[in-house]
């Protein structure tokens, strides 16, 4: 892994007038049009697979074709770096740090190699996470800014890492987080930068209603009947059984069927405890449909979100919560959980209905399927809400925004 | 119809920063409202309402919001919501209202003021980049542009304009007024209810005021490349 990444076949702006309005694309072009000739570097630390690369594939090309000279480089390292990375990730995430005092140092030699390896030399430095944070060594004093982007949540983070990450920290410029409540406090503005998703990508863009048909067919999903939906990983912190609990309260008083979709758990022995416990929960009820679906599956996913009368998110624990995006985009009333990321999103009884339990859950899509008008407004309003916050474009434009204010200040 | 000064469009994009101050409860946000920057209280109100302007029923302001949804106290959050920022032209004014209502519900009740919410509440700054979009020197130029207009920019122009004119109206009734002499549509463009309306909804209310004072105006226009 490495090099510089900065080919992929994306969409254009103005592919993205025709949902958002000339006006907004004009918009993005009268911001970037004051950066003129200032470049802008992204360093992260993989080129594919995981949620940073997806939208760093997305979001290089937009800035560029306004015109922007953007670099997006990806740091090199071994197998024990990225075990040590990996473990900064869930000790980050309140989890305990067991690694050896060594790790630190192999961490930061690391880190060395990365910055005889790349050059420094943008206007504007954006690192992404802690696998590439100490890299802010390279920085001249009182040079140009560097941009810490956080997008994991650090409200609760293992001390140990946490005191060795603190003080490259403390030397950028600003960090960004996803939400007020993942953040610390840190000697550093911060900025609040709300993850995204791309309407043109598989995954999100409109389908032909023959397709969503083919789609539940291949499922033998009942396209007649109410649609219940989760999409989510088989892991406990997303409540499955809970879900299926909250369906068979609903299934008394409504025939409806429930689709839990997730990824595969083949190489994941808890994914594969957790989906034993759902199929069992589950019993014989054909009209619980559990997939278990391989990680090339957006289209599917795609389909079955938007042929879903109610799109669920019960989790226990949450990030940001992009399969609440997802279902808020395709107009579909969402009821989920009061956790992470997700209020944000689910503006109780405006854009969703959020809950605090099984019973919550249920009665929430109890009062939806029998009051279908208001499940139609709260998409509706869900839709709007994502088009305004949580759209790729509103991503580039926070760049935008953010890069100015530092010209500005300078 | 020729304007004798030009109607400069501008947009205004918004950075969100974090601030350090929470509020656990009641008392919290009292203090919190007290003790927050401008800037935060914009985000709070003025900047509140125009990032859910899709919703036109129910929101506010976002400490309307968090008493209603996380402290469960619908009263206090009607008399908080009900509080309309188009009639402030200082934040000042509006942080001494919300701070004498708060205070007052505190003093009235003091065991439920300090019972803690179940979500806390995160005090956010907004910092505003201003970018020019160009100009209308006709009515027509105007009618046309408005159609096409970002958000932001009617956010900007409709909502905001009170804190930078210092004067109870927005840039478009007062361009309307000041300039083309318009004053009955002037009138009736400021009476539009933000509350009530989308942003997307005001922008075609105006449009529709401006048609029916000047007539249809496409054909009028240049034609452009």
């Amino acid at each position: 892994m490495g090099g510089t990444a900065t080919e992929a076949r994306v969409n254009r702006l103005d592919d993205y007038a025709g949902l958002l309005g000339a006006g907004e694309i004009a918009e993005l072009r009268a911001l970037a049009a004051r950066l003129e000739g200032r470049p802008i570097q992204m360093v992260n630390s993989t080129a594919v697979g995981g949620g940073v690369a997806e939208m760093l594939t997305r979001i290089v090309p937009l800035i560029e074709e306004l015109n922007l000279p953007i670099r997006w480089d990806v740091i090199t390292g071994g197998e024990d770096f990225f075990a040590i990375t990996k473990a900064f990730h869930n000790a980050l995430h309140g989890g305990c740090y067991d690694l050896p005092e060594s790790s630190f140092q192999t961490f930061l030699n690391y880190t060395e190699q990365n910055r005889a390896k790349l050059h420094f030399d943008a206007d504007f430095t954006v690192i992404h996470d802690p696998q590439p944070i100490a890299l802010v060594e390279s920085r001249n004093h009182g040079g140009k800014p560097w941009i810490w982007r956080c997008h994991i949540d650090l409200s609760q983070p293992d001390r140990r890492v946490w005191e060795f990450l603190a003080p490259f920290v403390a030397r950028y410029d600003a960090a960004i987080f996803s939400s007020p409540v993942f953040a610390r406090q840190l000697p550093i503005p911060q900025f609040l930068f709300y993850p995204s998703i791309d309407p043109l990508s598989e995954k999100n863009r409109e389908l032909e209603p023959e397709l969503i048909r083919e789609i539940l067919e291949d499922f033998k999903i009942d396209p007649g009947r109410p649609i219940l939906t989760q999409v989510s990983r088989f892991d406990r912190l997303k409540d499955p059984v809970g879900v299926v609990r909250a369906y068979q309260q609903v299934k008394r008083y409504y025939d409806c069927q429930l689709v839990l979709a997730g990824g595969s758990a083949s190489d994941d022995p808890e994914g594969e405890a957790v989906l034993s416990e759902v199929q069992e929960a589950a019993g014989r009820d054909a009209d619980i449909h559990i997939l278990n679906l391989p990680p090339w599956s957006a289209k599917e996913i795609n389909a079955l979100q938007r042929a879903s009368t109610i799109v669920i998110q019960k989790s226990l624990r949450e990030g940001f919560g992009l399969t609440v995006t997802e279902g808020l985009w395709k107009k579909k009333p969402v009821v989920a959980s009061a956790v992470g990321g997700i209020p944000l999103q689910v503006i109780h009884k405006q854009t969703g209905m959020l809950s605090h339990s099984v019973e919550g859950t249920a009665y929430q899509i109890r009062y939806l399927l029998s009051n279908p008008a208001i499940a139609l407004k709260l998409g509706e309003q869900g839709h709007e809400h994502v088009r305004e916050h949580f759209l790729i474009t509103s991503n580039v434009r926070r760049y935008l925004t953010l890069f100015l204010h530092f010209v500005g200040s300078r | 119809m020729k304007a004798s000064r030009p109607f400069e469009f501008v947009t205004a994009s918004y950075l969100v920063r974090i601030e350090s101050q929470v509020a656990e409860n009641l008392l919290g946000l009292e203090r919190g409202i007290e003790n927050c920057s401008d800037g935060s209280m914009f985000y709070h109100t003025f900047q509140s309402l125009g990032r859910h302007h899709f919703l036109n029923e129910g929101f506010s302001n976002d400490f309307a919001q968090w008493v209603l949804g996380s402290c469960n106290r619908p009263a206090l959050a009607e008399r908080l919501a009900s509080l309309d920022i188009r009639g402030y032209v200082s934040l000042e004014e509006l942080r001494a209202d919300l701070k004498r209502i708060l205070a007052d519900f505190g003093e009235r009740y003091p065991r439920e003021a300090g019972q803690g919410a179940f979500d806390k509440f995160y005090f956010c700054e907004a910092i505003g980049e201003e970018v020019p979009l160009g100009s209308a020197g006709t009515a027509e130029e105007f009618g046309d542009r408005l159609r096409e207009l970002p958000h932001a920019s009617l956010q900007f122009h409709f909502l905001t304009s009170r804190l930078r004119l210092q004067l109870r109206t927005n840039d478009f009734s007062h361009w309307f007024d000041e300039v083309l002499g318009l004053k009955r549509l002037a009138r009736e463009v400021e009476r539009i209810d933000i509350y009530t309306n989308t942003l997307d909804g005001v922008r075609d209310r105006i449009v529709e005021l401006l048609e029916r004072e000047i007539g249809p105006w496409a054909e009028r226009l240049p034609r452009r490349a």
